[in-house]
């Protein structure tokens, strides 16, 4: 596992990923902050802002911009690297002969995809943070229930939102890791990855679709506005952890049923 | 782990291996049998399904009929206790381009859960050291020339002591110094008890560091024994040159042998410059014949040819050279099999 991790982490394209990632809160940060002085408070979208009041919220509004498609990217493109990436590498044989186990190599490949989630979405709202420090005023949040909570609990809060987008996001790893093994042509598995993320999203906004809305992995993807209220509304964090849980045992039951019997021919 | 007699049964046997790609037998029936402690050469032309006997063997690809014993153990059954005990080079080197040589090792060593931690390193040392590639250990390995890769990917089979070492085509993309070195190592591990099984479509590789060798050819196992006993297969041949076809062929028809068609020794007739080249009935013919068991003994035929008048010119007896063999088992020229 460690050894997968460095792998994932010493490659320079896993760094070019969450480079990209963090530059989506600056570029959010800048572009408010140049255009800050024409928008009155209450015009543009919800979150942004915000942002010109306190910098605390710049992680969040970057959030919500990345989540629908730049997250979803990162995650198919690592996710749809799993087995395709080592198979088209040609190193899964000699992984495979070593032997490193074919569940357990399965169970490890996953893990490290979902580790990449979270850092994914800690960086987004890290970076966030630290730009918005920088660029605006810091100080006690006022969250969308109208309390206001001290800069240490906003900071906890948001590592919070990162977690919750990070988990929203092991569903679609799951279903990229199946993908994974379905091929040996790694890019192939990370397009379809992150066209299922895009067609996912489009469904849940077709209202005539509204009984599939609560089975699509995408569907609590933003929910992550109820934890910013007071109380916190635990309430979609929930059911999107059970919908994620039933995404990965799907899907990884589904990459164990492939790659366990599949002939290995890279 | 080991069973009971370990020396007794072979380090590989398979009954009935088939594996098919749609239609296409890519390996078709075939009985190998690799005694423990032998260099075994499994020769044969491109496509002629070495590599995908190699990846069903090692439990790679599942086989479509037929069964696989490899030290004793039913694979893929017995994969997890097996697979440790074996090195392999499988289809070419596979690495991580964007590590080192050192850290490529480390990784794949690492997937071993067997595989001590603690003497990682100095096996990684060493191993690359046996390659000949400690100075280029730090360096990426999408830096590496091919036969550096190569390199690795054998000192990658080398990580922890084997039973059992699968090499399929080791000196691929090595210089003639490179492929010296394989042979050196292979015959160096095999003098450890190690048990060699080496692919390659270059007899002269397998002749120069095999003890057994089996071929194949388009799916199919066409000999398989000692390199001694391959090379006895197929009948010793009484050669006589001479200028006399017909007289010497009548001797030997005379003495129950029943001679070949004749081939001009062109050899002979090169030597000479062409105005000094002798009379078409002067110049030298190879007659040769087979000799079953039971002919006249070879200096009884050269008194009987001597008798009756022939020039002999050369005279021997010899088996046909593996090369022979080879090239009348496999079919000759650069065709690929299939
Ligand atoms: N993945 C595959 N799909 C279909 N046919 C294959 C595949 N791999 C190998 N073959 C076929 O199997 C035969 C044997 O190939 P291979 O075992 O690689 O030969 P060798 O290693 O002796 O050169 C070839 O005819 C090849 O075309
Ligand atoms: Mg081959």
């Amino acid at each position: 596992m460690s050894s997968e991790l460095s792998v994932l982490f010493r490659r320079r394209r896993t760094w070019a990923l969450l480079l990209a990632l963090a530059a989506i809160p600056i570029l959010v940060a800048v572009a408010v902050r140049l255009s800050s002085s024409r928008s009155a408070p209450g015009e543009g979208p919800s979150f942004l802002d915000r942002i010109t009041q306190n910098g605390l919220f710049v992680g969040i509004a970057a959030l919500v911009v990345s989540v629908p498609l730049f997250l979803p990217m990162t995650v198919g493109v690592v996710a749809g690297d799993t087995i395709a990436g080592e198979a088209s590498l040609g190193t899964l044989r000699y992984l495979l002969l070593r032997p490193a186990g074919r569940v357990r190599l399965l169970v490890v490949k996953y893990l490290a995809a979902g580790a990449f989630c979270l850092a994914a979405a800690l960086t987004v709202v890290l970076a966030g943070a630290i730009v918005g420090a920088s660029l605006f005023p810091v100080g006690p949040v006022t969250l969308l229930s109208g309390d206001t909570i001290s800069v240490g609990e906003s900071v906890l809060r948001s590592l919070l939102v990162a977690g919750y987008a990070g988990i929203s996001l092991l569903g679609l790893s799951a279903i990229g890791l199946f993908i994974s093994t379905l091929t040996e042509v790694p890019v192939g598995a990370m397009a379809a990855t992150i066209v299922l993320s895009v067609v996912s999203q489009i469904l849940d906004s077709l209202t005539q679709l509204g009984w599939l809305h609560p089975w699509l992995f995408s569907h609590y993807w933003l929910g992550f506005a109820d934890l910013l209220r007071q109380p916190i509304a635990w309430g979609p964090f929930v059911s999107n952890m059970l919908l994620q849980a039933g995404y990965i045992a799907v899907f990884g039951a589904l990459a164990y049923a492939r790659f366990v019997t599949k002939d290995v021919l890279s | 782990m080991s069973s009971d007699a370990p020396s007794a049964e072979p380090a590989i046997e398979t009954r009935g291996l088939t594996k098919r790609f749609g239609h296409q037998a890519a390996v078709d029936h075939i009985d190998l049998a690799v005694p423990r402690g032998a260099v075994f050469g499994f020769l044969g032309p491109n496509g002629s399904g070495k590599t995908t006997t190699i990846r069903v063997m090692l439990g790679l690809a599942a086989a479509t009929a037929g069964r696989v014993q490899v030290l004793g153990r039913e694979m893929p059954r017995h994969l997890a206790d097996v697979l440790p005990r074996v090195g392999a080079l499988v289809e070419g080197p596979a690495f991580y381009p964007f590590l080192s040589g050192a850290a490529n090792l480390h990784r794949l060593d690492s997937a071993d859960r067997h595989a001590s931690s603690t003497t990682r390193g100095a096996r990684v040392e060493e191993a690359l050291e046996r390659v000949g590639l400690t100075h280029a250990a730090g360096k990426k390995v999408h830096a590496y020339s091919l036969g550096m890769k190569q390199r690795l990917g054998i000192a990658n089979a080398l990580l922890s002591p084997r039973e059992l070492l699968v090499l399929d085509e080791p000196t691929n993309g090595l210089d003639p110094q490179g492929t010296r070195e394989v042979r050196n190592l292979v015959r160096s591990l095999a003098a450890g008890g190690t048990t060699v099984f080496v692919s390659s479509h270059l007899l002269a590789e397998v002749e120069q560091m095999c003890t057994h060798a089996a071929v194949m050819s388009a799916g199919r196992l066409v000999a398989q024994g000692t390199l001694d006993e391959l090379r006895q297969v197929g009948l010793a041949h009484v050669r006589v040159r001479t200028p006399d076809v017909a007289v010497a062929r009548r001797v030997l028809v005379r003495m129950g042998l029943e001679p070949d068609e004749p081939v001009r020794d062109e050899r002979a007739a090169d030597e000479q410059a062409p105005d000094e080249r002798p009379a078409a009935d002067q110049r030298d013919v190879l007659v040769s014949a087979p000799m079953p068991d039971g002919a006249p003994e070879p200096e009884a035929i050269v008194e009987a040819l001597v008798a009756g008048g022939v020039r002999v010119r050369g005279f021997g007896v010899e088996h046909p050279s593996l090369e022979e063999r080879f090239v009348a088992l496999t079919g000759e020229g650069f065709d690929v099999a299939r």
